[in-house]
């Protein structure tokens, strides 16, 4: 059967260059990066190289990168020693904002530090199209507000933030601030997982403090992210160990992993160049042969302002994780907006945070294209839904 | 994640649809969960044990709104519960059906309790309305 992968949002096939890269530094140069011998130099020098290409990509330093496990922890040390850092300075209350529609490793870190006395979050709500609104974010900003965490993508709908307002109402902010002498400092991380296959990580022209960024997400392997941290900005690490990344992510370098996202990061410019348009067109193509076909479908979202690799749609009066299970079974893949078949049973808190009703944020199907998917494999899910949706239809009450 | 059993009832529910002329219904769960789970029932008389009369479900249909498991689930119930006595259905349990399933993961387990309850209900309105 043929086999049909739409769910790049959650993980991407690896680039064959990008593991042929890798290969060498997981056999004869296995050397561990921080040994001072001929071994350790060698694998030292892959990293300095993927460190160098990482900067390329996100117009920095190469000093600015540090490597992580992954976005998860990217976020983590971002979130978490950012905070614990500005908690040394004697600040007293702080307050610190993200939005409801944040990924949950952004939004736990919140929750936790929410926990503590001397710290007031707010969480900056989305329109029903999942985006923040610039004018209401202003609003939340109060005189002790030092660090904002805003995603670039949403991963679940693909609705794109306006994260260059942001940014520009942060700058107006501080700049105030330093007129008027005033103590409090203000940082601004995004996670730009979702964004980096499609959109400008340009750390400069986005005027960000902090990004964080997955490997597995850009065609890179799985188990290394990057963040980018800023010159001069002081993070206090979240764990402890051989001090490795400048002390902020202590454990022995994963020289494959962050050789192969350095690569993967050297074609991200390229494809995204080449590949937007073609990734869009079929987007559009099934989007609108879904919507032609079946009935009681929505966009979860807004077509002007989501990624060229998403659809997020809602089928009525049909529970989402039987849509994705009759589709694989028919060779195809997708991911539920419902948090169900992940173990949870409430539906998306993305979903729910654009207004939309619980009982139809159970219907929703993630569709998250890549370039190597193909026109004819569009035709097929197209062929093939309309009779899974009626089938599942058939099954639920009428009333 | 599923086992075979699952799969197979959730592709080919046994006892699928509305039942028309049925002599109960019973309804469990609601659409903001994610699962709604309905109950027909068609109630039978035979000889029993002693000298009295059996009632017994002649025939059973279910309709389900839900994940694979909770399709699944309502499928296996009805088959659990066809040609058994009212008593005998009542008493079905949730480990039963667990079982029937081949396990089912644990965030799932409560949709199986849902048919349960709408069966129980069906048969709660049938004796009510005698």
């Amino acid at each position: 059967m043929q086999k049909i992968y739409l769910d790049h949002s959650a993980t991407t096939p690896m680039n064959e260059k990008v593991l042929d890269a890798m290969m060498p530094y997981f056999t004869s140069e296995f050397g561990n990066a921080t040994s001072i011998h001929t071994f350790g130099q060698k694998a030292s020098l892959a990293v300095q190289r993927a460190r160098e290409n990482t900067a390329l990509f996100l117009n920095c330093k190469a000093s600015e990168v540090v490597f992580t496990s992954g976005a998860t922890e990217a976020n983590n040390i971002a979130i978490l020693g950012l905070i614990k850092a500005l908690q040394k300075n004697n600040l007293g209350k702080i307050h610190i904002i993200t939005s409801t529609i944040e990924h949950p490793a952004v939004l736990e870190c919140f929750q936790l530090l929410e926990k503590e006395d001397d710290i007031e979050v707010s969480y900056l709500p989305v329109n029903s199209k999942g985006i923040v609104s610039k004018d209401e974010f202003e609003k939340l900003i109060k005189d002790n507000t030092v660090f904002v965490s805003m995603m670039y993508v949403n991963n679940e709908t693909g609705a794109v933030q306006p994260i260059l307002d942001i940014a520009k109402t942060i700058k107006k902010v501080k700049e105030k601030r330093k007129k008027e002498g005033a103590k409090f400092p203000l940082y601004f991380h995004t996670d730009a997982v979702q964004a980096a296959n499609f959109f400008s990580c340009d750390v400069k022209d986005l005027g960000v403090d902090l990004m964080s960024l997955s490997g597995h997400k850009i065609s890179g392997p799985k188990g290394v992210g990057v963040l980018f941290v800023k010159d001069n900005i002081v993070l206090e690490p979240i764990q402890f160990g051989g001090h490795q990344e400048k002390g902020l992510r202590s454990g022995t370098l994963n020289v494959p992993g962050i050789v192969g996202i350095g690569e993967a990061l050297l074609f991200a410019e390229d494809r995204r160049k080449t590949n937007s348009k073609k990734v869009s067109g079929l987007r559009d193509m099934l989007i609108e042969g879904v919507t032609e076909n079946i009935p009681d479908v929505v966009l979860n979202g807004d077509m002007d302002n989501i990624s060229p690799f998403h659809a997020n749609l809602g089928f009525k009066g049909i529970e989402g994780e039987s849509i994705l299970l009759d589709l694989d079974f028919e060779g195809i893949a997708v991911s539920t907006g419902s948090a169900c078949a992940s173990g949870a049973l409430n539906p998306s808190h993305v979903l729910l945070a654009m207004g939309i009703r619980k009982e139809d944020a159970h219907g929703a199907i993630r569709f998250t294209l890549g370039s190597s998917n193909t026109e004819k494999e569009i035709e097929t899910v197209i062929e093939k839904l309309p009779k899974i949706i009626k089938r599942l239809r058939k099954i639920a009450p009428k009333n | 994640m599923y086992t075979k059993q699952v799969l197979d009832h959730f592709r080919n529910p046994r006892n699928l649809g509305a039942l028309k002329n049925s002599d109960a219904i019973g309804q469990k769960g609601n659409p903001a969960c994610g699962d709604v789970m309905k109950i027909y029932l068609k109630v039978g008389s035979r000889d029993g044990d002693g000298t009295a009369k059996q009632e017994y479900i002649q025939d059973i249909r279910f309709e389900t709104l839900g994940c694979a498991a909770a399709i699944a689930v309502s499928s296996l119930l009805t088959e659990a519960a066809k040609g058994k006595s009212l008593k005998e259905a009542k008493a079905i349990t949730k480990n039963r059906i667990i079982e029937d399933a081949g396990g089912l993961p644990p965030a799932k387990i409560h949709c199986s309790m849902l048919g349960i309850d709408a069966l129980r209900e069906a048969i709660d309105n049938y004796q009510q309305s005698k």
